[in-house]
This record gives structure tokens, C-alpha cells and sequence, in this order.
């Protein structure tokens, strides 16, 4: 197999997550996006190691998964209070921190 | 238990006070009667301490540094605690506590306004840590900051207590002595790099000079001004007659009688000594600028109007004997000096003791509106006329012996000094004691003889009070026994002043 | 030798009767004149015990004497400056006393008064025949004022004050007359100085009297400017010393340079010319007149105006080789003859135009006292002293005299035009008094100023100073003229004034008696050194006079019989215009240029103007007030220029460099930091994804670069 695979794999994930991430207004989707990218730096890291026999990238790789997860609890868990604020999770709408 | 009292001796002259001052700080203002009591006291203490220290002075070596104590203070600079005094120190040390003392009791219930005799009584022990430490201090560092410390206790007391026009008086006074300190601090500065990177004063007397003829001559200049602008000689002297006008009588008592002494002291001990060469050519200048400020001085109390104004004229004046003496650079010259200090000190400040009280009594020291005080106060007047006739240097009052050896040393200078033009001074000097005689007897006649001017001639005049009489009589006992017997007096300084000159013959013409 | 040795309790007497009057007077019952009269007293009895051991002194040759203290002089302190002419060996004029007998001083040593610079100043007394003699006329007067003034003063406001001022004014004398070293002379000379003051302005109620008192200060203190610089110049001259006697040695041991000497004898006689009135210092004097009667005895007699003449016979050896005397070649003129010369004449001639008799006897003191300077000048030393010694008695009575006058005859008026004549009928023993001592005064033989003015006019006129004889002669005449002038307008002719109108009486015997005492001695006192006995120039002579070969001549008739005639026809012109109302009077009215000069004279030649308005005026006003000008604005204004100046170059500093540079500077980062802010301000939206996008858009920038760098 071709690394090149997993790279393009990756650079699609990775630019739909972006996508996500800066244009949509839904939070939740927002979470769903950044767990995109997350994912697809998790399939580089994966690729990487093991075209190069070395197990530092899926060390990493669990210590992303990992991570991720807790992000997504705390993430998850400050939409909810958002919504219980303001009954909206649209992301366009928390401005306080404007300068 | 002596020997440690002898070490200490110097130190508790000069922080008696200074712990007075703490205690003062914790009484209650209103308790005047503790208040005094406690100044009293304090003040007293020092007097006794001075009074240990005439009591176990070594007569016999007064050229030598006594009571000496010589402690690290700031290494950094290696600038010491270093305390001690001798036959020149010790007069003007013992009359700044006798007259802090005679101050104190004057202040008893003469409080000037705004009334507040806590603060007052505060500022006339700082005035005595600073005026005991200058005359105590070994160390240049040392010196220099006591020196400093009695400005701002007597701007305060002119600036708050003063007269009308005290603000003015009291920044000129500070300002101008200040100015002359800062360039006083620079000489000081360049003898401690040029002199071996010591201050300590017997250690570079003891060098005979420190750096070339022209460096020192400019480090001299700036020692001149310091302590020529305290004196005040000619023509530093115009911040001297307002200070005196405005300040209230214990403030002028103690400007005239010991702040002026300073500077003339700073001479003596400093700027001689240390640069003996420069001091030679610097010499011919100093007497000139004090021959001048005899005659001038005597010309400016024919002009005044103002009872203290014409004093602190006078002042000028007999400083300039003072300084024509020094400028002899003789034994005779620099004895005549520390003689003149303390004569001065004691008359000048006899008269504004009278001046204030006068004062007090008719509510203007204006001499035109005064007049017949010998009918109205006989005794104050009579004590004004003894005063009077003290200042002008009769024989037999502590004053003509500060004039007359200075005029004598005139006639024979230094060797190295021009004659002929030091004998010129003497002449001078002498028409100055006409001229003395002139505004003092003139400004008796129209104070105190004749009739008591209408305006005041149903007035009630209180002759002279106790605290008058407590604070005056031991001046007046002062002024007569040193003037009938002066070896009194010379006998402590002339091995000191033999010392001083000593380093002057060791330079040579 | 008990009363030689310890002379000095004499003045110490007087000193402390001063303190015990001034402390405790008024509470006595006599208020302080009884301590007065009894101090005097004392001090006159051992002032004659003191006389009499110092008669009782073995004389020796006068030359072994010398020789013996010359060494001890010799071995003075210091060093002396080396003398011009040969030192020691003298010409000596024939008539000298070298073969006489001397009796030596008395020295003592009492304290050290002070000690510095290596100079050791003893206090001491130094008794000779001159001390001597001061003593006793000093004490003697001063005792009878005293007693005079326990009447005479009966009531007056400051009787106790008075006496003290009296007591202390005595002891002054004394201590000069005692005095060891020049120091102690200026202390006593001093002390006079402010006693004069004190008694003169006695009344200083009224400002005329103050202002005679500060006149008189102020004279003489111009003439102390001569005493305190001479004595430094003789110090230091003698090779440090103070010690009179030294100064003497070293002066006439030809050891100290000539013009050293000048320069100090000349110092010290404008001390003299000060104190003892000569012109043309003398003005103050008759002001002095303004204190009690019975100082001005005390002032003219035998304290104060004598201290210059003493002054001048004490340090004689200065005097002497300073103007070379009797010096071959320079005899004729010195300014101490001058000075005394003019004195005579020009005092004589003021004294004729006086109304006030004490103004009169004053102008007679100064005249007096001229003689007495003059005779020093021409080397008639002992003439001089003489002339001290007589001329105290006789014009302490007519002081005491004309008190007594006023006393009792013109009800305390001393004009003697308005307010007296005819009084000789009411006042015998004032009258008779008062005539004796003007005879006295006069010069008439036997009398007491005979005697004296006679060896002054002998001296002048045998040394060599032709001129000063003549001056003496012509003031001889004029003395007995004015004094014929006074007496006949005090107690002869019509009653006038006060003397008419208010009953005149004879004084009261305490002012009566010292006037007999002073009469009597007025008439015998010459009679010490008449021809034949000699005795006052005996007990007199002192080593000073032997060293210097003062000459001393003897009485001669023909001088004598030229100045009798002299005084006689002075008393005959004055008697025949006066007593006989003969001559041109009124001619001062009519004639012009002689009513010029009465105008002239009574202007007291405008000296007092030129004084009191053209010298002490310009100092006290102009000059003073210029001096204060220069000073408000000139040095003051220098300050307060530099004060202004420095507030200026604050305010500039401040203004400009301060608020536009400095502070623009500050506000310039602080613009900076504003405008980027707001220019930030833009990007921060608060929404999350903006700053996500920007993150993102760097971070890719940042990759597209490292990839751009990485891959060259």
C-alpha cells in the first residue's frame, strides 16, 4: 500500500473538520469537526508509524484519542451551559470576550 | 565605669537629644507642662554630659583628639563613626549646649505663634543632635551629615514660626546654605579620591596635602563656599539678615550663636588643615572679603531701621573679625577666631534674646517708634546698653578679646602672606570698631535713652520676667568672666590652634 | 616695699565698691555714697602709704640701675627686627641725669592673663615715680569729688548710679596708671572710654546730653583705632611683648627699625589726639560739659583727658626715638609738639568767646592739656608730668568752683552773662577759692602752675623749639586773660538772673571743704619742684628718661621773669577791659573782618560741623544708607536674581523641554500603543471561530514558509 493514501485520507478529514470547525454556527458541530481533525492527524500519526516500524506514532495516537475524548466531555459540557444561558448553541452569538 | 562613660561621652552629647526628641514625639501636645519638663531635662542631661567632659578634659594635651571613638559605619565608602574632640571643638561644643539650654528655658512661656510647643520643642533638640555632631565629628561623611541636619529643623522653625514675611526668608536660607553644601559635598568628594580614599579628617590633616597646587585650590573653592555661605562672609551674607528678621527669637539665638560658628569652624578644622597650601593662597582673599564685610556689616546696621535687622547686620561684622583672624593663618589669627566664636556667640545671642523681648513688650522692634526704655524698663535697659557695649568689643567683656588679638594678627601674617596688605586689613579692622561703636551706642540712644515715645508712653512695660532672668544671667556671667579673665578660654585652644598652624608650617611659604 | 609690690589693690579698691553700689546701693541708707567716699578714702590713704614707701626707696645711681635691667630687657621673646643705627651707645646732652640718683620700678607680675601662640601675656603692675604721683593726685581728686558729689548731687535721679559709674570711672584711671603691659593700658583706657559715657549722658533724658555722651565715645573711639593698631605694631616691634617697660628698652636700644617706631608712635598719638582733646579731636570736651559738674572736675583733673598725656610720658622711649627729640638736626618740630602747640592757642582763643563758665574751664583743660603735649614734644618730660600733677589741683577746684556756683549762687544755670556777677559777696570761700586757682592758672610765681608751665616753656626754649616757646608765651597770656574774664563776670559787677532774683547762698561745707583742700594745693603744689628742693623731679625720674638722656634744666630767672611778666600783663589787659571797661569794646561789632573772626570763633572754627554733619552725617546717611542700597539691591538682588533666574530656566525647562519633548515622547508610545489597539481591536471579535481562522491562516501561512525554507 501507498502512503500516499493515508495522507490524502488525511488531508480530506483534516479539511472537512476545518470547514467545520471555522464556517458552521451549530457548537456541536463545531466539537464534531475539531474531532474530525483530531482524527486525521490521529491517521497520519498512524501512518507514519507504521511505514516507519516505529511505535511513537501510535503511542501518540492514543494519547490523542485519549485527549480528544476529554475534550469532547469538557467541550460538550460548556454547550450545555451555553445553551442552558442562552438557549442557543449558536457560536456566532458568544461574543463577550470582544475587545 | 569612667572608661566607659569616657567613650560613651561624645556619643550621649550628641544623642541625648536625639532620644529627647523620640519621647517628645509620644507625649500627649496638650500636656505643655510635661512637654517642657521633658526638654528641660533632656537638655540638661547634655549640659551635664558637656559639663563631664570640661570636667575630664585633658588640659594639658588639647591638641589631641579626646573621647575619641573611631566605629565602622558605612564600609562602602570607608566613612567611620569617628567621634573625638579637642581644644577648639570642646568650647563650641559645651556653648551649643549651654545655649540650647538657655533657649529652652527663654521658650518657657514665650512661645512664638502658631503656638505648639511640641513641635517647637522637637526642633530646638534636632537642632542641638546637629549642632553637637558637626562640632564632635571626625569624619568628613559624618560631619557633613549633621551639618545638613540642622537646616531643616531651622527652616521649619523660620518657615512656621517666622514673621510676616517668613516663607520667603525661610527658602532663602535653605537654599542658599544648600547651594554652598552641594558644592562643599563635591570638595569633600574630591578629597576622598584624591586624599587616599579615606574621610577620615586627623588621617588626611596628618597627610600635609593631598593633590597638586591647582587641584587643591579648586577643592578649596568649593569648601569656601560651603562653609563661607554658614558664616556668612561678604558678599554670601544677604540671606543672613532676612532669616534673622523673620525667625522667632530662639531661632535667631541659635542661628547667631552656634549655626554661624559652623562655618567658621568648618575653617578651622576642614578646609585649613587638610589643604594647608591652598588655604596660603586662598588667604589674602578671605581676609580682604572680611575686612569688607567689618566695614560693610558696620555701614549696613547705620541703615537699618528694624532692631534685629541692625543684630544680624552686626553679625556680619564681628564674623569678619572672626574670619580676618583665621586668614592670618597665625596662632594668634585662629586663636583670636575660636575666641571671637564664642564671644559672639554669647553677646549676639544676648541680643536677640533682647531684641525678641523688646520686641515682645512694645510690638515693633522698630527703633524710630522705640525710646525711653531706661524709664519704662530700666533694667532691660541697662542690660541692652551692657550688651551693646559687650558687641563693641570693650575691654573687660568676652568681645574685644575676639577683636583685638584678630587685629593684632594682621600685623604679622603667615609667612608666605603679604604684609603689607594684611597690615592694610588691620587698619581697616580697626575703623570697623569706630564704626561699631557707631550704630550699636546709636541705636542705644534712640532705644533706650530719652522719654518713652507717645504711642507707648501710657503702656504698661513689663521689666524683665524669671525665665528671662534664668535663660540671660548666666550670659551675662559668661560675657564678664571670660572678658576679665580670657586665659579662661585661651588656655583650651591654643595647643589645638598650635596643631592647625603646626600643618600650615609644615607646607612652608 | 609691702605697698610698691601691691599696688594693684588700689584700683581693685574702687572696682569693688563699683559692683557693691551697683548690687546692693540702693538699699543702703545713704544709697551707695557712703561705700563711694569710704573706697576712695581707703585708696587715697594707701595711695599715699604707696607715695611715701616709694620716697622711702633706696635711690641708686642712676647708671648701675640701667645697666642692670638692660639685660633682662634684652633677653625679651621672640625675635626683634633688625634695628638701623648703633644700638645702645648715645649722644647724651650735657644736662642729663646720668649722675643722678634713681630709684628702680617697682615690677610685679599678679597673673597670667592669657596665654596664646606661644605668647604668654602677664597681668601686672609697674610702680614708678610717675605711677606714683598718678596715684596720688588721681585718688585725691577722685575722693574729693566724691565728697563734693554727696551734696552736689543731693536728690538727683540716679544718685546711686552715679556714684558707681564714679567708683568705676576712677578705677579705670588707676588701672592705667598702674598698668604693667600696654594690654592692661587699653583695658583702663577703655573702661574711661565708658564711664564718660555713662556720666556724661548721666541726664539722658534729654537728648543733648546723649548725644554729648556719644559724641565724646565716638572721639575718642576714633582716636582708639591709633591705640589698638599701635599697640599691635609695638608688639610685634619689641619682639612680642606688651610689657611697657620692654617696649621702652627695645625702642631706645636702637634695636627696632625707625619707621616701625614711627609708624607706632604716630598710631598711638592719634589715640592721644582722641583722648586727651587735642585738635583736632578736642571738640568733644566742652560738650562733655552736658554730665554733672562734678564728673567734668573729674574728667579734666585727674582721669580721662590726662590718660593721653600719660599715655604719651609712659611710653616716652617710643615717642622719643620715633621724632628723634632732641636729635641734632631734627630738633624744632615733631607732630607731638605741633598738635600740643596749636592746642594752646587755639583752645585759648575759643575759651573768650564762651558764655557757659564750665565751657570756658573746658577750653582752658584742652589749652591746658596742650601744654602739657607740647612739653613732651620738646622733650620737657618732666615739666609735662609736672604740669599734670599742679594743673589737676587748681582746675579741679575751679570745676569744683563754678559747681559750686551753680549750686548756690545761680540756681544750676552756668551762664555767666545771663545768670551770675556779683556773687564775691555771697560766696567768700567759693570766690577766694576760685580766684586762688586762676592765679594758679595764670601762671603768677609761687603759685602752683607757675611752676609747672615754667619747666615747659624752659624745655622748649633751651632744646631748641624757639617757636613752641613763643606759642607757649602768647598761650600764657591768653590764659590769664580769659581767666580774668571768668572770674570777673562770675563774681564781680551787677547781679544778673538767677543770681539776682533767687537769693545766693554759700554751699554747704561738703562742697566747700574740697574746694579749700584743692585751693591750698593749688598754691603749694609747685612748690615741690621749686629750685632748691627738686623733689618731684627726683622721686620722678625713671630709667626711661636716664636711657634716653632726657635733658632736665635748671630753673633759670630770665625765663621765669619773661613769663611773669607775661601772665601779669594777660591778668592787667584783661583786668583794665573788664574791671575798668577800657578798650574798644564792641569792636567785634563794628569792625568787619573782626566780627568775622568772633563769628569764626564762635563756630568753634565749624570743626563740630564738619564732623557732626560732613563726616559722621555722610556714614550714617548717604554712605550707610548706600552701602544698604547696594546691598538690597545689588547683592540681594544677585540672589534673588539667581533665585528668579533659576525659577525662569525651571519654568522654560518645564514648559518646553519638559512638556513637549520629554512628555511627547511619553505620549508619542503611549499614541502608539493606543492606535495599535484599537487597530488590534478590530480582530478581536470575541468569536471563537475568528480566532480560530486566524490560528489557522498563520499556521498555514507558517507551514507554507518552513516548507518554502525547508525545501530550498
Amino acid at each position: 500500500m501507498h502512503l500516499n493514501a493515508f495522507l490524502l485520507l488525511a488531508a480530506f478529514l483534516f479539511c472537512t473538520g476545518v470547514y467545520g470547525a471555522l464556517a458552521r454556527k451549530n457548537a456541536v458541530l463545531v466539537l464534531m469537526s475539531i474531532e474530525l481533525i483530531l482524527n486525521a492527524v490521529n491517521v497520519n500519526l498512524v501512518a507514519f508509524g507504521a511505514f516507519q516500524r516505529s511505535i511513537v506514532g501510535h503511542i501518540f495516537a492514543l494519547f490523542v484519542v485519549a485527549i480528544a475524548a476529554a475534550e469532547v466531555g469538557v467541550g460538550l459540557a460548556i454547550v450545555l451551559l451555553i445553551y442552558r444561558n442562552r438557549h442557543s448553541i449558536d457560536l456566532t452569538e458568544v461574543d463577550l470576550m470582544k475587545g | 565605669m569612667l572608661n566607659t562613660l569616657d567613650t560613651w561621652a561624645l556619643t550621649l552629647a550628641v544623642f541625648i537629644p536625639l532620644a529627647g526628641v523620640v519621647v517628645l514625639g509620644f507625649v500627649d501636645r496638650t500636656w505643655e507642662k510635661g512637654l517642657k519638663g521633658i526638654t528641660l531635662l533632656v537638655s540638661l542631661l547634655t549640659l551635664a554630659d558637656g559639663i563631664y567632659l570640661l570636667a575630664r578634659f585633658d588640659y594639658g594635651a588639647s591638641d589631641a583628639l579626646q573621647f575619641e571613638v573611631n566605629r565602622h559605619w558605612i564600609d562602602a565608602i570607608n566613612s567611620h563613626y569617628h567621634v573625638g574632640i579637642d581644644g577648639i571643638s570642646l568650647p563650641m561644643l559645651v556653648l551649643s549646649m549651654f545655649i540650647t539650654v538657655l533657649c529652652v528655658v527663654y521658650s518657657w512661656d514665650h512661645f512664638p505663634e502658631p503656638y505648639n510647643p511640641k513641635s517647637f520643642l522637637m526642633l530646638i533638640l534636632v537642632l542641638e543632635v546637629g549642632m553637637n555632631g558637626t562640632f564632635v565629628a571626625e569624619d568628613l561623611i559624618l560631619f557633613f551629615v549633621f551639618f545638613e541636619l540642622v537646616l531643616l529643623p531651622m527652616y521649619f522653625m523660620i518657615g512656621v514660626w517666622g514673621g510676616p514675611n517668613r516663607q520667603y526668608a525661610s527658602i532663602k536660607f535653605f537654599l542658599y546654605t544648600l547651594f554652598g553644601s552641594a558644592l562643599m559635598i563635591l570638595g569633600f568628594l574630591a578629597i576622598y579620591f584624591k586624599g587616599g580614599q579615606t574621610f577620615d579628617i586627623p588621617e588626611l590633616v596628618a597627610k600635609g596635602g593631598i593633590a597638586s597646587h591647582v587641584t587643591e585650590l579648586w577643592i578649596f573653592g568649593g569648601l569656601f563656599m560651603g562653609f563661607a555661605i554658614k558664616v556668612p562672609m561678604f558678599p554670601f551674607h544677604t540671606w543672613l539678615p532676612d532669616a534673622h528678621t523673620e525667625a522667632p527669637t530662639v531661632g535667631s539665638v541659635i542661628l547667631a550663636a552656634i549655626l554661624l560658628k559652623l562655618g567658621t569652624y568648618g575653617f578651622i578644622r576642614i578646609a585649613i588643615p587638610i589643604l594647608p597650601d591652598a588655604a596660603k593662597s586662598w588667604a589674602p582673599w578671605i581676609g580682604g572679603l572680611a575686612v569688607i564685610g567689618i566695614i560693610y556689616g558696620a555701614l549696613g546696621c547705620l541703615a537699618q531701621r528694624d532692631l534685629k535687622r541692625l543684630i544680624a547686620f552686626s553679625s556680619v561684622a564681628h564674623m569678619g573679625f572672626v574670619m580676618l583672624g583665621i586668614s592670618t593663618l597665625t596662632s594668634y589669627g585662629i586663636n583670636a577666631a575660636v575666641f571671637g566664636m564664642v564671644a559672639h556667640g554669647l553677646i549676639t545671642g544676648m541680643l536677640f534674646f533682647l531684641a525678641g523681648s523688646i520686641g515682645e513688650r512694645f510690638g515693633t522692634r522698630e527703633i524710630n517708634r522705640l525710646g525711653g526704655l531706661l524709664v519704662q524698663a530700666p533694667k532691660l535697659g541697662w542690660i541692652l546698653g551692657f550688651c551693646a557695649m559687650a558687641s563693641l568689643g570693650l575691654p573687660g567683656l568676652a568681645g574685644f578679646w575676639g577683636e583685638f588679638p584678630a587685629i593684632l594678627s594682621a600685623y604679622q601674617p603667615a609667612a608666605g602672606l603679604n604684609e603689607a596688605l594684611f597690615r592694610g586689613y588691620m587698619v581697616v579692622a580697626s575703623i570697623g570698631t569706630v564704626l561699631a561703636a557707631g550704630y550699636l551706642l546709636w541705636m542705644y540712644q534712640r532705644t533706650a535713652f530719652g522719654l518713652p515715645r507717645d504711642e507707648f508712653a501710657e503702656a504698661h512695660i513689663h521689666d524683665i520676667h524669671t525665665p528671662e532672668w534664668i535663660a540671660w544671667t548666666p550670659l551675662l556671667v559668661a560675657i564678664v568672666a571670660l572678658g576679665v579673665y580670657p586665659h579662661l578660654l585661651f588656655h583650651v585652644t591654643t595647643d589645638a590652634v598650635d596643631g592647625v598652624t603646626a600643618a600650615l608650617k609644615a607646607v612652608g611659604g | 616695699m609691702f605697698f610698691l609690690r601691691n599696688a594693684w589693690i588700689i584700683p581693685a579698691i574702687p572696682v569693688a565698691s563699683f559692683w557693691v553700689i551697683l548690687l546692693f546701693g540702693k538699699r543702703l541708707p545713704k544709697k551707695g555714697s557712703e561705700v563711694g567716699v569710704a573706697a576712695l578714702a581707703i585708696a587715697f590713704a594707701l595711695s599715699c602709704l604707696t607715695f611715701g614707701a616709694w620716697i622711702a626707696r633706696d635711690a641708686k645711681p642712676a647708671a648701675e640701675v640701667v645697666a642692670a635691667t638692660a639685660p633682662a630687657t634684652a633677653a625679651g621673646p621672640g625675635h626683634v627686627e633688625g634695628g638701623e643705627g648703633a644700638g645702645g651707645a648715645h649722644e647724651l646732652p650735657s644736662e642729663t641725669h646720668h649722675a643722678e640718683e634713681l630709684r628702680p620700678a617697682v615690677d610685679r607680675n599678679l597673673f597670667t592673663w592669657f596665654e596664646m601662640g606661644g605668647t604668654k601675656v602677664e597681668f601686672g603692675t609697674h610702680i614708678d615715680g610717675l605711677a606714683v604721683t598718678l596715684l596720688f593726685v588721681v585718688t585725691l581728686i577722685s575722693l574729693l569729688v566724691h565728697i563734693f558729689s554727696t551734696a552736689y548731687m543731693k536728690g538727683d535721679r540716679r544718685y546711686t548710679h552715679f556714684f558707681a559709674s564714679l567708683s568705676l570711672f576712677t578705677s579705670g584711671m588707676l588701672i592705667l596708671v598702674t598698668a604693667r603691659t600696654t594690654l592692661q593700658m587699653i583695658l583702663g583706657w577703655e573702661i574711661m572710654g565708658l564711664c564718660s559715657f555713662m556720666l556724661i549722658g548721666h541726664w539722658w533724658e534729654e537728648k543733648p546730653n546723649s548725644d554729648a555722651a556719644l559724641k565724646a565715645f565716638f572721639t575718642t573711639r576714633t582716636g582708639d583705632v591709633g591705640l589698638l593698631v599701635g599697640v599691635s605694631i609695638l608688639f610685634f616691634g619689641a619682639g612680642r611683648t606688651f610689657d611697657a617697660a620692654t617696649i621702652n628698652a627695645a625702642a631706645l636700644s636702637g634695636r627696632m627699625p625707625h619707621w616701625v617706631l614711627l609708624m607706632g608712635a604716630t598710631a598711638l598719638f592719634v589715640a592721644v589726639i582722641g583722648k586727651s582733646a587735642q585738635f583736632p579731636l578736642h571738640t568733644w570736651l566742652p560738650d562733655a560739659m552736658a554730665g554733672p559738674t562734678p564728673v567734668s572736675a573729674l574728667i579734666h583733673a585727674a582721669t580721662m583727658v590726662v590718660a593721653g598725656v600719660y599715655l604719651v610720658a609712659r611710653m616716652y622711649g617710643v615717642f622719643w626715638k620715633a621724632f628723634s627729640i632732641t636729635a641734632p638736626g631734627h630738633a624744632g618740630f615733631n607732630p607731638v609738639a605741633i598738635v600740643g602747640g596749636l592746642t594752646i592757642l587755639i583752645a585759648a582763643a575759643l575759651a573768650f568767646v564762651q558764655n557757659d563758665i564750665k565751657k570756658v574751664l573746658a577750653y582752658s583743660t584742652v589749652s591746658q592739656l596742650g601744654y602739657m603735649v607740647m612739653g613732651l614734644g620738646v622733650g620737657a618730660w618732666m615739666g609735662a608730668v609736672f604740669h599734670i600733677f599742679t594743673h589737676a589741683f587748681f582746675k579741679a577746684s575751679l570745676f569744683l568752683g563754678a559747681g559750686s556756683v551753680s549750686h548756690g549762687g545761680s540756681h544750676h544755670s552756668f551762664d555767666m552773662k545771663k545768670d551770675m556777677g556779683g556773687l564775691k559777696k555771697h560766696m567768700p570761700i567759693t570766690f577766694w577759692t576760685f580766684a586762688v586757682s586762676s592765679v594758679a592758672l595764670a601762671g603768677i610765681p609761687i603759685l602752683a602752675g607757675f611752676w609747672s608751665k615754667d619747666e615747659i616753656l624752659l624745655g622748649a626754649g633751651k632744646n631748641g623749639y624757639t617757636v613752641f616757646l613763643v606759642v607757649g608765651l602768647m598761650g600764657a597770656m591768653m590764659t590769664a586773660a580769659y581767666m580774668t574774664r571768668c572770674v570777673y563776670l562770675t563774681f564781680f559787677g551787677e547781679a544778673r538772673g538767677n543770681a539776682a532774683h533767687h537769693h545766693p547762698h554759700e554751699s554747704p561745707p561738703a562742697i566747700t571743704g574740697p574746694l579749700v583742700v584743692l585751693a591750698f594745693l593749688s598754691v603749694v603744689a609747685g612748690l615741690l619742684n621749686a629750685p632748691g628742693i627738686t623733689l618731684f623731679g627726683k622721686w620722678n625720674l625713671n630709667e626711661v628718661l636716664v636711657t634716653a638722656g632726657v635733658p632736665e634744666h635748671t630753673f633759670n630767672y630770665g625765663y621765669a621773669a619773661v613769663s611773669t611778666l607775661i601772665a601779669a600783663t594777660g591778668i592787667v589787659i584783661g583786668g583794665l577791659w573788664y574791671f575798668r571797661n577800657l578798650g574798644p569794646h564792641g569792636i567785634t561789632q563794628r569792625v568787619k573782618p573782626l566780627h568775622a573772626g568772633y563769628v569764626f570763633l564762635d563756630n568753634k572754627y565749624y570743626l563740630d560741623v564738619l564732623y557732626t554733619d560732613g563726616v559722621v552725617g555722610s556714614i550714617k546717611g548717604p554712605i550707610a544708607r548706600g552701602a544698604y542700597w547696594v546691598n538690597q539691591n545689588v547683592l540681594d538682588g544677585v540672589v534673588n536674581g539667581v533665585g528668579i533666574a533659576a525659577r525662569r530656566v525651571a519654568q522654560f525647562v518645564y514648559d518646553v523641554i519638559d512638556q513637549q519633548v520629554v512628555d511627547g515622547a511619553v505620549n508619542g508610545a503611549g499614541f502608539t500603543a493606543e492606535s495599535g489597539g484599537s487597530l488590534l481591536r478590530v480582530f478581536q471579535t470575541g468569536r471563537v471561530q475568528n480566532y480560530a481562522a486566524i490560528m489557522f491562516g498563520v499556521a498555514a501561512l507558517s507551514a507554507l514558509g518552513l516548507a518554502v525554507l525547508v525545501t530550498k
